[in-house]
């Protein structure tokens, strides 16, 4: 009962003291004569951005800022965590291998990496590594198509005429047949022992099946290619200095951290899990797939996750180099144009936030379902 | 850092306990501290720029130092704290600083809708462009197509907008956060040209690795004029800085500068007495001793002074005084009457 009545105090109290503070904000903002509220985000931008994921001018809002650079936010973070995952887990198998300089190879890496600051990374690569290339009318060229230069890298980008429909169609077949057979295979086997090729069929599937849609459509499909302008190159698509400088940093950085979770993980299955799996006359590689990596995946998971977390706020640091993210765009631009520090900083962070949150509980979902079931 | 400087601006203003900070308290708190806190630009020469043992110079600058010898006697009595474009609102709203003269643009927006009072214009301006000599371009009208390297968070990204707009052409907006990162990422080449108030062009021309081989266009495609700021709700304050400007414009018009200041007080003229504050209504008005304005113009000068030394043939920059001549010798500068 007593300490019922002191939870209830507590709530109370934190409860108080966030009205309080969210009173006194209102009123010291309304004695100074700023502006509140969230009727800003109607009104019309009048300023340009350097990269946007949805169509964007000055005669858009400033909730429209929001978005593109929310977009622009998970983008970055959505490559970085594919690239580093990548990156963490050939680094972390390399480390533990048996070859001398492939292992010695991944040390360095992983110590160099994860031991230099993030903000000084992102510098180096933009501007000691991006910068000093050559410019628009100088481009190295790979072939007829494809430039490089201190703008970005130029590339041709697909222009989808009438009946490409048809190869989304197929694609689209092609993969639900994949999981059917690989259900079907998978029961088979429970079954009978007997093995299928899933992988094969279904990747010869999923390539072929649209493939061969595209040629029978008569292959809709065009390209834009990039043309050297007076000025810049025009058409095609570009990736600019500042999304590939920083993608690089932040896959690189946290790879090197991923790379060790990954070590530990495997680290942690102990050695008789090897030998009984080759006791019973598993190959190398299934003993890999089969034992090490579904234990070891318990304990890479979880800091897995952070690693994912902290990949996702660090790429905030965009604004040093002009990368158009989130804190650029609307915690900087935005904010200055309207003055609204207060709501525009609050939706910033709840997006963060909401970001982290959803991340985590992604991870959590999944750790729980590789967890050891006990029988 | 910049965010971190914006979170805790926001948290300042969300955490101020007191009611009603303001009503006659900054002159109060700045005679208390014994110092002017000055929001000025991390690093514009001609307007607040600092050297190499950390003194600060500048248009900007003297428009600190002036206040500073107007409340104090002495216009050494100023900190500065240097700001980029997108912090220095946030800084000025939550009272981190008592004054922000940092090239800054009064617009309608900033007037009403920041809690700021814009004290009065010290440097007419309007927005330019630079370009690559080798670029072959002639003016503003031949970029279509072309990418400009500009600061965020200020009047030039809407003025670049609106241009592009009017003119039915097409740009890429490359923004960086500081100045100095524009000029470098526009020296690398990372944009084709480079946009901000022509004045600033002319100070950031020096900074490029090759200053002859860049140009400034001729056209002019905004108003820019460019004042101290004070924050709302403080009239007291806002006179002060208002008035400090306004003895340095007035006293180069009755021809009162540092030399012959000393000379002058012995007038006869009863303008200059008053300026000097020995009849009239002296410093009672705004609350300042009666030897307030010939403090700023012993120690700081007058308009012409500080603008020759700093901007003009004195300087490096060598701007023409244009616009910002007296009002009666073709310019806009203009200040009511001492009396």
């Amino acid at each position: 009962m007593r300490s019922l009545f002191f939870q209830i105090l507590l709530v109370a109290g934190i409860g108080f003291f966030g009205y309080t503070i969210f009173q006194n904000t209102l009123h010291n903002l309304e004695q100074r004569g700023i502006s509140t509220g969230f009727g800003f985000l109607d009104n019309e931008a009048g300023f340009g951005i350097l990269m946007t994921l949805v169509p964007f001018d000055e005669t858009y809002t400033y909730g429209r800022t929001f978005l593109v650079g929310l977009l622009n936010t998970l983008l970055v973070a959505a490559l970085g965590i594919f690239f580093a995952t990548v990156i963490g887990f050939v680094m972390g198998v390399a480390r533990l291998s048996k070859n001398w300089i492939v292992s010695r190879l991944a040390t360095v890496y992983i110590e160099v990496f994860r031991n230099i600051p993030l903000l000084l990374q992102i510098m180096f690569w933009y501007f000691a590594v991006l910068r000093p290339l050559p410019g628009p009318r100088q481009s190295i060229k790979m072939g007829e198509s494809v430039f490089l230069n201190n703008r970005g890298l130029y590339l041709p980008s697909p222009v989808y005429e009438q009946g490409f429909w048809l190869v989304m169609v197929a694609l689209a077949l092609a993969i639900v047949a994949s999981i059917l057979i690989a259900r079907w295979a998978h029961q088979r086997q429970e079954k009978t022992g007997q093995q299928f090729h899933t992988v094969l069929v279904a990747l010869s599937l999923i390539i072929g099946l649209p493939l061969l849609a595209f040629l029978l459509a008569g292959m809709p499909l065009s390209w834009n290619m990039p043309e050297l302008q007076r000025f810049n190159l025009t058409g095609g698509m570009v990736v600019i200095p500042e999304l590939a400088a920083l993608l690089t940093a932040l896959s690189i950085y946290t790879g090197a951290f991923i790379a060790e979770a990954v070590r530990s993980g495997i680290l942690a299955v102990s050695h008789g899990q090897t030998e009984a799996a080759y006791a019973l006359g598993l190959r190398p590689g299934t003993t890999l797939r089969l034992v090490i990596i579904p234990q070891a995946l318990r304990v890479i998971i979880p800091q897995l996750t952070s690693q994912y977390l902290n990949l996702t706020k660090n790429s905030s640091l965009a604004t040093a180099i002009g990368y158009p993210d989130l804190v650029a765009v609307f915690a900087g631009t935005t904010l200055n144009q309207t003055g609204q520090a207060v709501e525009v900083i609050a939706m910033t962070m709840a997006v963060y936030l909401v970001i982290s949150l959803g991340i985590s509980m992604f991870m959590n979902w999944y750790n729980k379902r590789i967890q050891l079931v006990e029988r | 850092m910049k965010k971190i400087h914006v979170f805790a601006s926001a948290l300042a203003l969300t955490a101020a306990m007191t009611s009603n900070a303001f009503a006659g308290a900054t002159l109060d708190s700045v005679k208390k501290k014994g110092f002017v806190q000055c929001g000025v630009s991390t690093g514009l020469p001609g307007f607040s720029s600092a050297d190499n043992k950390g003194n600060w110079s500048g248009l900007d600058v003297d428009m600190c130092r002036a206040v500073a010898a107007a409340v104090f006697g002495d216009s050494g009595k100023v900190k500065y704290t240097p700001l980029t474009a997108k912090e220095r609102f946030t800084a000025l709203q939550s009272g981190e600083i008592d004054m922000l003269p940092r090239n800054t643009t009064w617009t309608l927006t900033r007037d009403t809708s920041l809690g700021l009072n814009f004290a009065g214009v010290n440097y007419y301006d309007g927005q330019g462009f630079m370009v690559n000599k080798n670029l072959g371009v002639k003016s503003a009208l031949e970029l279509d197509g072309a990418s400009f390297c500009i600061q965020a968070g200020t009047t030039t990204e809407l003025n670049l907008a609106d241009y592009f707009r009017a003119n039915n052409m097409q740009y890429t907006p490359v923004t960086f956060d500081s100045s100095d990162e524009t000029v470098k990422a526009f020296d690398a080449g990372r944009c084709d040209a480079l946009t901000s108030d022509q004045s600033q062009l002319y100070a950031l021309r020096i900074k490029l690795g090759n200053p002859d081989g860049a140009m400034v266009l001729p056209e002019i495609i905004s108003k820019e004029p460019l004042g101290p700021v004070v924050a709302q709700g403080d009239d007291e304050w806002f006179n002060i800085v208002r008035w400090s400007l306004f003895a340095m414009v007035n006293a180069e018009e009755l021809g009162i500068s540092s030399a012959n200041v000393g000379e002058k007080m012995s007038s006869s003229d009863p303008n200059v007495r008053r300026l000097l504050g020995l009849e009239g209504i002296k410093g009672s008005g705004l609350g300042l001793s009666d030897d307030w304005a010939v403090n700023i113009v012993k120690q700081v000068g007058n308009y012409g002074e500080s603008f020759e030394r700093n901007v003009g043939a004195g300087s490096s920059l060598k701007i023409s005084r244009g616009l910002n001549a007296l009002w009666n010798k073709g310019g806009l500068q203009y200040a009511p009457p001492i009396r």
